[in-house]
């Protein structure tokens, strides 16, 4: 699978998704020539018209599957990689177009597409580990251009790759930010939120919502009602929070299913 | 044209556009009958799923459009929900007005994703084609130089980003009524060192673009464009379009961005999930920056006017393969434009201004990197959306592009397959589409018969 030279070959497949985290690769601008000179880039079409047949060492696979077309395509990838990669919120979560999954499709389609008919769409958006198995989830809306370079460089050398899994909230204490939520009253996803953004919200005086998706054992139950009791936040307001770019994330989906039911 | 008969080419993706798409070319005796940009980008229906949003999150929600031009998604935006909009206590029954430092910091925001759009384009995606490379990764091998600029160009784009908007994709800094924290003077003249290294950089890519060998082709559409009323931008600002104006054409328009609707549509073609934009009375347009330059090059501060004259790129410009060089000069005007507003930025008081939405519908439009971005909304008297439009500039441009196709291998029917095949690709190009965007790559198949 490897190249002519011995560089392992590396795969970017897109799925439904805004581009922005395969991007990311072509934005890291201080790594990118380094990392085209140690893998070989061998199917990347937003960059480059070459395609070098499958197999792949690593694929790196960006966007949700939303037709019955990419349901196929996706094993197709899967088959013909040894890792899997799933970049961003999409891939690992639904996306932003998982919102659907909470109304009903033919009314989506009827909205925006005079001949409904004619355009293929399943009635959700899923993320990829539903229909095959994957190796390493990134997450982010976007993923973070570090962290993809981190975990390519972890699979070249046959390492974990490191990335934490701890909250939001520890962030902003490392970063110093004072707190968002405790001093302005901002509703915040800190605490149930995966790091991996260096706090960029609230180091803009904003509440964190939830690029990164949960993280691991996250109690947003308890959040909810600390941000109802303390800041009169309602329920149609915490539901739209957990209902974003990551609202088919399970702990995101079920928060927000239980504001559904006690919303008036 | 004997030749051609029972030729048929396929090409299973065109690469370098961002989202996916097909192409399909039917020749039959010699004579193009019918060219198919169809564009199989999976929808993902924001307009839908924008009901029953609040008036404050279609920044955010429709920044995940497309990660190469958030920032125009999240300014359309804007520019309709704010028209819906009041400060209260302000006396006005609706449109709401920011202070000077938040519509210089918006415009600001704005040249850096022209930069690190056009840049993206014009180094790593298209000149590719014009220097005989499979992509800019290849290009590299032999151009380092070339490609290193880029990403440092690129790079002082994405950093003016993150300044002000706090991340380079997605930008988490922009809100209805303003930012959520301005940055200082400081944060902002740490950034001169590399605009203006890029600047001069840029001047040097108009050169070296303008000398590229361009393919015989002239055409003459109709073009639609912004252009704001002189004088009316922050201080700092010169007139070239970007975050807002009236719409005019070639063919004469003069409108103000409310009136979109009655002299535009969109129509739903079986072949694509794109919608296809059309003027009242069927005609096709383009958008993007040949239609900016033709419409608004009076607006280019004389030196630049006088670089694109020097290499040979006089308004206005026909061939549509020189766009290349359009890009390369706005993105001269960008790097200018940003540090003209540096050097004028005044921090504003308060990062954003009290808003309340007023019910209503509200348009808004702004020039995308590739052209006009329009945004329509309704909104109830909770700030509630009950309904949106939102119509990219892709799928306006599609029907001229595949008329642009058509005419394009018609003249050029002489050429082997594989060269037709990817002439074809860096015609489409051309016009930088984006197509997760307008769905909403690209597919090519040339059938011969």
């Amino acid at each position: 699978m490897h190249d002519g030279i011995g560089r392992p070959t590396v795969a970017v497949w897109k799925f439904a998704s805004c581009d922005g985290c395969q991007l990311s690769l072509l934005s890291a601008e201080d790594e990118l020539l380094r990392i085209a000179e140690e893998v070989h880039i061998a199917y990347f079409l937003e960059a480059t018209r070459e395609v070098v047949e499958g197999p792949y060492d690593l694929s790196l696979v960006e966007g949700s599957i939303t037709t019955p077309d990419d349901a196929e395509r996706i094993r197709h990838v899967r088959d013909i990689s040894t890792t899997l990669i799933t970049i961003g919120a999409c891939a690992t979560a639904g996306g932003i177009q998982a919102l659907r999954n909470f109304g009903d499709l033919d009314a989506f389609r009827s909205l925006v597409y005079a001949r409904p008919e004619v355009v293929a769409s399943l009635a959700d958006s899923t993320a990829i580990a539903e229909h095959v198995p994957v190796d390493l989830e990134l997450r982010g809306c976007p993923i973070e251009t570090d962290q993809l370079v981190e975990v390519i460089s972890a699979v070249l050398a046959g390492r974990k790759p490191v990335t934490p899994t701890h909250s939001v909230c520890v962030e902003c204490k490392l970063r110093g930010n004072v707190c968002v939520a405790v001093a302005d009253g901002t509703p915040c996803l800190g605490p149930v939120t995966q790091a991996g953004c260096g706090a960029r919200c609230p180091a803009f005086a904003r509440g964190c919502y939830g690029c990164f998706g949960p993280t691991e054992s996250p109690n947003p139950a308890s959040l909810s009602a600390w941000l109802e009791e303390q800041f009169g936040v309602d329920h149609p307001e915490l539901l739209r929070l957990y209902r974003t770019f990551n609202a088919d994330a399970p702990a995101f989906r079920s928060e927000s299913r239980r504001h559904e039911e006690v919303a008036p | 044209m004997s030749h051609t008969h029972d030729r048929r080419i396929s090409v299973e993706a065109l690469a370098r556009l961002e989202g996916e798409g097909a192409m399909h070319v039917q020749v039959t005796d010699g004579t193009v009958e019918r060219v198919e940009l169809s564009i199989y980008e999976p929808p993902r229906y924001f307009e839908a799923l924008l009901r029953g949003r609040t008036y404050l999150e279609p920044p955010d929600i429709t920044a995940r459009i497309c990660g190469i031009c958030p920032v125009a998604y999240q300014l359309s935006a804007i520019n309709a929900i704010e028209s819906l909009c009041v400060t209260p206590g302000s006396g006005r029954d609706r449109g709401l007005q920011v202070p000077d430092g938040i519509r210089q910091l918006r415009r600001l925001l704005y040249c850096g994703e022209w930069i690190e759009s056009h840049v993206l384009h014009v180094f790593m995606l298209h000149a590719p084609d014009f220097l005989g490379y499979q992509g800019s990764i290849e290009m590299a091998a032999d151009h380092r130089e070339l490609v290193e600029t880029a990403l440092r160009m690129r790079k002082a784009g994405n950093q003016l980003l993150e300044v002000i908007g706090g991340r380079a994709i997605h930008p988490i800094n922009v809100r209805v009524g303003g930012f959520h924290r301005a940055p200082t003077r400081g944060e902002l003249d740490a950034l001169v060192d590399e605009l203006t290294w890029s600047r001069d950089a840029a001047i040097e890519t108009v050169r070296v673009v303008a000398g590229f060998t361009f393919p015989d082709y002239d055409q003459d559409p109709t073009y639609v464009a912004l252009r704001p009323e002189a004088g009316s931008g922050p201080v700092g600002a010169t007139d070239y379009p970007l975050e807002g104006g009236r719409v005019v054409s070639t063919t004469g328009l003069d409108i103000p961005v409310e009136d979109w609707p009655e002299h535009f549509h969109e129509e739903h073609l079986p072949h694509s999930t794109a919608l296809h934009g059309r003027m009242r009375g069927g005609g096709t347009y383009l958008v993007g920056p040949t239609a900016r330059f033709n419409l608004n090059a009076d607006r280019l501060p004389d030196e630049l006017l006088e670089l694109a004259t020097e290499v040979g790129c006089s308004p206005p410009v026909t061939n549509p393969f020189r766009s290349i060089v359009v890009r390369a000069i706005e993105t001269v005007y960008a790097l200018d434009e940003a540090l003209r507003l540096i050097a004028a930025y005044e921090r504003p008081e308060v990062p954003a201004v009290p808003v309340v939405a007023v019910a209503g519908v509200g348009h808004g439009a702004t020039e995308a990197p590739r052209g006009i971005l329009y945004h329509r909304y309704e909104l109830d008297a909770d700030g509630l959306i009950t309904d949106g439009v939102i119509v990219p500039p892709t799928s306006q441009n599609q029907p001229a592009i595949e008329e642009d196709l058509l005419g394009f291998v018609q003249s050029h029917l002489h050429l082997d397959d594989e060269r037709l095949q990817w002439q074809c690709e860096q015609a489409i190009r051309n016009y930088d589409p984006c197509i997760s965007c307008s769905t909403h790559f690209l597919d090519l198949t040339v059938d011969r018969r």
